[in-house]
């Protein structure tokens, strides 16, 4: 049998801030800057948690949702643009706290904000080539924008883990395709704490070309249109772009109404598409077909076509959190703690 | 601490690995080679095996720390609390994901997996167990399923005591 998805778990912190409470302490218009993004709240990790907390919380939900011996895994990457450490993978951490140590391999991987998704295709290749029973995919981000910067009012944390195999499989995967080029439109050079993007160039020549080419070759390959799909999950840097580009597409609102996370939690980077993804399948029933294009800048997009199984009717996604809590809860904090919480107050020299 | 010294203990902060006497089924956290339970403690040598606790319990006891160890200043006033598992231990952990007025005793909490400090900017970083309030980390446990343990290990309470 194919290699397909057989369970996953998404996590997201659980504190919020506001575009307005943003703009409160820049002296700009936050209110309007957050309907401009389509962000109205955005995750904020607390002081103890990071990528590999998050990474590790969302694959133990992932693991006791699909009954995974952890022994089983062959192979374990986390892609994130947010490693704790600069030298030392996030992956060998998340290995041992599930218990899936020494009999694996693991590294972290890097793509800006698709590293999750090329991730899944490694991990596809992997388990359908026969080398490995379960492979997991990590998708997680804890993302700083710099202070003041647009960036900041939707750079949040989050991530989702997914468990790729042949038995059990809960979504085929029909298809993947991607769509790489060298598009400079944004980059961290190496000792830098916040990033760098080209403006406005992150739009048409980056994010919208990549995901809207990505999307029709692989639709084009499929032989299907957007009509064929009852999910749609694009990669998610605010709420306004995937909207767009869903509709130079040919996408309605409805396709992508589980899809679309980012205006309740904000833009999670690697677990974007990945948390949208988790959250259609959450409320997903068999035989449905859904269409998710990553973007991570650089550039490039991974496309997957899937299509949930009836195994996804006796699938039991009730331990942890649903997607849907994560995007309706969450307690608000005001700049303040939030500069506290994520180390942009100096403190004078240990 | 050393990065030798927190290395040993990761089984035990990570994954809650413990140990259980399979003479008389007492758990112990952390773990112990020897049962001080069973009448002759040579009945449990050689008979004590790992056991992986599974992270559930609730608050038998609680304090609220306003004057912060080192490492934790960002995070006053936190609770730090007596956590009776359900295999048996009682253990001591922080509790994270809820306010200090939201703790009680009779709360049913969870492990969860947390940055617990770092030594210092470039040093490493420790992480283990902590716990969060059942309710926020969603809904219940499927028996003998603790999402970190290999199969052939769990037991645990579906096991009957020797």
């Amino acid at each position: 049998m194919e290699a397909g998805i057989v369970s996953y778990g998404a996590y997201v912190p659980r504190y919020r801030i506001t575009p307005e409470e943003i703009g409160r302490v820049w002296g700009t218009d936050g209110e309007g800057m957050g309907q401009g993004l389509n962000v109205h709240r955005k995750s904020v990790p607390a002081p103890d948690e990071d990528t590999i907390t998050i990474s590790t919380e969302a694959l133990r939900t992932a693991l006791v949702r699909g009954a995974i011996d952890p022994q089983q895994i062959g192979a374990l990457y986390v892609g994130s643009e947010s490693h704790p450490y600069a030298v030392k993978p996030t992956a060998t951490v998340v290995a041992q706290a599930v218990g899936a140590t020494p009999n694996l391999t693991a590294a972290d991987f890097e793509f800006a904000c698709k590293a999750g998704t090329a991730a899944i295709q490694t991990c596809l290749g992997l388990v359908g080539a026969g080398m490995i029973r379960y492979g997991v995919a990590i998708g997680t981000d804890t993302s700083q924008g710099a202070p003041g910067d647009a960036l900041e009012y939707s750079a949040s944390a989050g991530g989702a883990a997914f468990v790729v195999g042949r038995e059990r499989v809960i979504c085929r995967v029909l298809r993947t395709l991607s769509y790489t080029t060298d598009t400079p439109d944004f980059w961290r050079r190496e000792g830098q704490k916040y990033p760098s993007h080209g403006g406005r160039f992150t739009g048409e020549p980056a994010y919208f070309r990549h995901v809207s080419e990505c999307a029709r070759r692989t639709m084009e390959a499929a032989g299907t249109s957007p009509k064929d799909y009852r999910h749609v999950v694009f990669h998610q840097p605010n709420g306004k772009f995937p909207q767009r580009v869903g509709k130079q597409l040919g996408f309605s609102d409805e396709q992508m109404r589980y899809g679309l996370v980012t205006p309740y939690i904000g833009n999670t980077y690697s677990g974007a598409a990945l948390i949208g993804l988790a959250n259609v399948l959450d409320h997903a029933g068999p035989g449905e077909r859904i269409l998710v294009v990553g973007y991570g800048s650089g550039a490039g997009s991974d496309a997957f076509d899937l299509e949930t199984t009836d195994e996804l009717g006796r699938f039991d996604g009730s331990y942890g959190r649903p997607v849907q809590e994560y995007l309706d809860q969450g307690v608000e904090i005001s700049y303040a703690v939030y500069a506290k919480f994520r180390g942009k107050i100096h403190m004078g020299e240990a | 601490m050393s990065v030798a010294r927190f290395w040993r203990e990761t089984p035990r902060r990570y994954n809650l690995g413990g140990s259980k006497c399979t003479t008389c089924g007492t758990v112990y956290f952390p773990p112990r080679s020897v049962c001080p339970e069973c009448t002759s403690h040579r009945q449990s040598i050689e008979k004590m095996v790992p056991f992986q606790l599974s992270g559930d319990g609730e608050v038998i006891s609680y304090t609220i720390v306003h004057d912060a160890a080192e490492g934790f200043e960002m995070q006053v006033p936190y609770v730090v609390a007596l956590v009776q598992t359900v295999e048996g231990p009682i253990l001591t952990g922080q509790v994270v994901n809820v306010e200090p007025d939201g703790v009680r005793i009779g709360l049913k909490v969870r492990a969860t997996f947390r940055k617990l400090r770092e030594e210092g900017k470039a040093g490493v970083i420790h992480y283990g167990y902590k716990f969060a309030p059942a309710e926020e980390s969603g809904g219940r446990r499927p028996a003998g399923r603790t999402g970190t343990v290999p199969a052939t290990e769990a037991p645990a309470r579906d096991r009957a005591p020797a």
